[in-house]
């Protein structure tokens, strides 16, 4: 018997928690979170990875599509005949319309430089990623205040005094270096103010707890400051020397008072006061989360505007139990690994979702998804043709997928690169099945952070089945597409060794920990001189954003009251449950036994109303679609608001657990594709109502015959 | 006679449940049995916030087990620490033991036809580790405790 001990990355979501993995003759048989950074720590999803990879309702080996897209005929091909096909058909593609005819998406992460090289490589600037369904309007909020992303700062929540999170649920979205972080913080007697329109896992541990009127955030987040002006309990110095236009902003939260936000939350002023004078106290250890999952509202761009504003206003910069600038390699006094983006030439082409140039106020590197659609309909500014998705399943991610299929069926070519059956993939003319994150080797990576650490993710176990590492996939296409060159490895090992050669550390620096840590102790700017530490165009924290008003959008933009639903009608919000990453694991055997479906959530008067109770069956209808599921019903869910895990409702007949298990909140939203936040990127995926009625499926009363 | 016992400090669990995967996973349990489970109480208003209790339960190891009593084979044991443990060599699956817990803590693992329940991981105690649950608890909240006598 041949046992091994493994230091790898989860892969059950994208958190990659570090791990490490034993097995036994190429059998995993243990996992457990890395020692030295979790002592342990794992969660359902991380444990339930073996099942991942014992599973066989995945791809197994390269499909090609035989029937029409979406029909559900496959041939299974060998990997030769596959790749072939791909590398065929996008040389014809070049051929006719320009390598920029080919877009390649992902879910972000450490790991894109593969991808970035490969697209670019081709001669396509059209790399894009998940991001307008989660974070755009966070990290966009964070560049016109900063000048710096949203990971230009880590929150150092263990040592602050008063964490708040506004539709946050961290608990739930299990980090779990980051959930320790918070229950440690609150064992050392720390606050957590939760803001949101139910109570969730998070919000249970919260000592102040404020249920807002859905889609009133940045109402709530102006009270706050035209509280904490009004009662000048802001860092003054700190404001002085870093911050432009301070003045803009006293002038705009003027009319935004504590009694103005507490009637628009529907919530007592008294309580908001009694906050403010909180966190007055605690200051600069406050933490304002600036939300992670906000596309939500229409004006969520500015909501978490406003939060990042907060943060200013606690003077919390570059302050222990505040927010703590990411270091990199270079703060530590060592070089960078080596890209294999940067040895490719920046293709000239401009970018087909018009990022960049049509909008010059967006982060151009993986600009927005849902705008390519348009570019696909239009063939504007030139027309696409194929659409390589790396673990990506649009039609999850963003809503209406029927409108996404009719964008689509403008492409010559779809391929689905996946360890999973997604409805992208049984929708694509090619699936590649990639090894789990058990079986693959990763690029190495960059973690960055106060102390920033290089970080790997190695095989535990070889291939169960045909599948490939997404880096032998990507460096056989490559080869074949005649862009070899930029990948200039023929093993994982070699490109590790190539990746690492200018920082001076080698593979074994990994043997001890899994890592390699640049820093002992956490590396702090001075904080009496940061300039030229904030990217903005001014070098300055900027409240009336230069980027912005170029682009002729307001920095400050006046509130809107929230639309409300009509009668009968609900306003439909999702979240997550720390069971299920998404829709990546609904069809996962042990994680389905314990979460099979998704249920709906509605306030107890509304359900009264309905003839509704605990676990009746109920319709959730919305402009033509229809999804039965069962009621959630409970006090603690705002009377406008229905709730539902995101992740379910999945019609890919091949994954026999999780098919037609619940609905899919995104194909309620039809219409919702092209609602865009036109500041902050991000989708409006919040702003859909939906008719709720008791379904004729009723639970007491069933006739058997 | 009594040792081990797991104690859930409740204010550190989040209701993640992944002590029931870290459990079955060890054990290589298919779907159907679950041998330890969070469960929790409904949301209650404390001081303006709903607040919940969580709870764990696994097996209760019990003084005077009545599923070992009744056990014609003798695979379900105590051993001289406490821990009641079924020995798959001589479990027959007739699930007698099933029946006789008041609380239903031995299930049937249908891969094998016999039974299984929670032994405190007592292979990895023996080595010097603690149950699964414990080692891989997300937040840290279950703790493996050996009780002394005062």
């Amino acid at each position: 018997m041949v046992k091994k001990s493994v230091w790898s990355m989860c892969g059950m979501c994208t958190v990659r928690c570090p791990i490490r993995v034993e097995t036994e003759d190429n059998k995993v048989t243990w996992i457990e979170g890395n020692q030295h950074l979790l002592k342990g720590a794992l969660c359902a999803k991380g444990s339930a990875g073996i099942a991942l990879l014992n599973d066989t309702e995945r791809p197994l080996r390269p499909l090609i599509r035989k029937g029409g897209r979406g029909a559900g005929r496959w041939e299974e091909v060998s990997w030769y005949a596959a790749l072939d096909y791909v590398a065929d058909n996008l040389k014809t593609i070049i051929k006719k319309h320009g390598p920029e005819s080919i877009m390649l998406s992902c879910r972000g992460g450490p790991f894109i430089d593969l991808l970035n090289a490969f697209i670019h490589g081709l001669g396509s600037p059209n790399f894009t990623n998940h991001d307008s369904g989660c974070g755009r309007n966070v990290h966009h909020a964070s560049l016109s205040v900063y000048g710096l992303g949203r990971k230009g700062f880590v929150y150092d929540i263990k040592k602050s005094k008063h964490l708040v999170l506004f539709g946050r649920n961290i608990l739930a979205s299990l980090r779990i270096a980051e959930v320790n972080q918070v229950l440690d913080m609150l064992d050392a007697g720390g606050k957590m103010t939760y803001v949101d329109v139910r109570q969730s896992l998070t919000g249970i541990k919260a000592t102040r707890f404020f249920q807002v009127r859905p889609g009133t955030d940045y109402a709530l987040a102006l009270g706050i400051i035209h509280e904490v002006l009004k009662e000048k309990t802001y860092d003054k110095e700190f404001i002085e020397k870093y911050v432009s236009d301070f003045d803009k902003l006293e002038e705009f939260v003027e009319s935004y008072t504590l009694e103005w936000a507490a009637n628009e939350c529907g919530i007592k002023a008294g309580r908001i006061k009694d906050f403010v004078q909180e966190i007055a106290v605690d200051r600069p250890k406050v933490v304002f989360h600036p939300g992670w999952m906000m596309s939500r509202y229409r004006d969520s761009f500015y909501a978490s505007r406003a939060l990042h504003i907060l943060n200013v206003l606690m003077g919390n910069v570059e302050v222990e139990g505040g927010q703590i600038f990411a270091k990199g390699p270079g703060d530590c006094g060592v070089k960078e690994i080596r890209s294999l983006d940067a040895q490719v030439p920046k293709p000239t082409a401009k970018r087909a979702d018009g990022v960049g140039w049509k909008y010059t106020h967006f982060d151009k590197g993986p600009g927005l998804f849902p705008l390519f659609y348009e570019a696909m309909q239009t063939g504007e500014p030139y027309p696409l043709k194929a659409l390589i998705c790396v673990r990506h399943d649009p039609f999850t991610c963003f809503p209406d997928p029927q409108a996404q299929k009719e964008a689509l069926d403008k492409l010559d070519l779809l391929v689905s690169l996946d360890t999973h059956y997604s409805e992208f993939g049984w929708y694509s003319d090619v699936i590649l099945p990639e090894s789990t994150y058990l079986e693959r080797d990763s690029l190495i990576a960059t973690q960055k952070g106060p102390k920033p650490r290089f970080i790997m993710r190695r095989k535990a176990v070889e291939p169960q089945h045909d599948t490939k590492s997404l880096n032998e996939i990507i460096k056989l296409l490559a080869d074949r597409l005649g862009i070899g060159q930029y990948f200039p490895f023929t093993t994982t090992e070699e490109l590790w060794n190539w990746q690492l050669e200018p920082t001076g550390f080698t593979l074994r620096d990994f043997d001890d920990k899994g890592f390699v840590s640049l820093a002992d102790k956490p590396v702090m700017f001075d904080r009496a001189n940061l300039d030229g530490k904030f990217k903005t165009p001014s070098g300055k924290i900027e409240i009336i954003s230069r980027v912005l008003t170029d682009a002729g959008l307001p920095s400050l933009k006046p509130y809107e009251s929230p639309e409300k639903p009509d009668k009968g009608q609900f306003r439909l919000v999702f979240g997550r449950s720390p069971l299920h990453a998404h829709s990546h694991t609904i069809n996962n055997p042990l994680l389905h036994e314990l979460m099979p479906d998704n249920t709906l959530w509605i306030n107890k008067r509304q359900a009264a109303k309905l003839g509704v109770t605990e676990g009746d069956w109920v319709d959730v209808i919305s402009d033509g679609v229809t999804g039965t599921i069962k009621a959630h019903v409970t006090d603690f869910i705002h009377l406008e608001a229905v709730y539902m895990v995101h992740g379910f409702g999945r019609q890919v007949p091949l994954q026999t657990r999780a098919y037609h298990a619940g609905i899919a909140d995104q194909k309620l939203m039809k219409g919702f594709l092209t609602k865009m936040d036109p500041a902050g990127g991000g989708l409006c995926l919040c702003e859909c109502f939906v008719t709720v009625r008791r379904s004729s499926k009723n639970p007491k009363r069933m006739v058997e015959l | 006679m009594k040792k081990y016992m797991i104690y859930l400090n409740s204010k550190r669990c989040i209701g993640c449940h992944g002590c029931e995967i870290h459990c079955k996973t060890n054990k290589g349990l298919p779907v159907g049995p679950i041998l330890c489970e969070i469960s929790q109480e409904p949301l209650k208003m404390v001081a303006g916030v709903p607040k919940t209790e969580f709870r764990f339960r696994s097996c209760y190891h019990c003084e005077d087990p009545d599923c070992v009593a009744v056990c014609p084979t003798g695979a379900m044991q105590k051993r001289h620490d406490g821990i009641v443990l079924v020995d798959q060599e001589k479990c027959i699956g007739c699930m007698a033991c099933i029946g006789a817990c008041t609380w239903g803590v031995p299930q049937l693992n249908p891969d094998t036809g016999k039974v299984v329940k929670c032994d405190y991981c007592m292979d990895r105690i023996d080595a010097g580790l603690k149950p699964a649950c414990v080692t891989r608890c997300a937040t840290h909240a279950l703790k493996f405790v050996t009780l002394q006598e005062i």
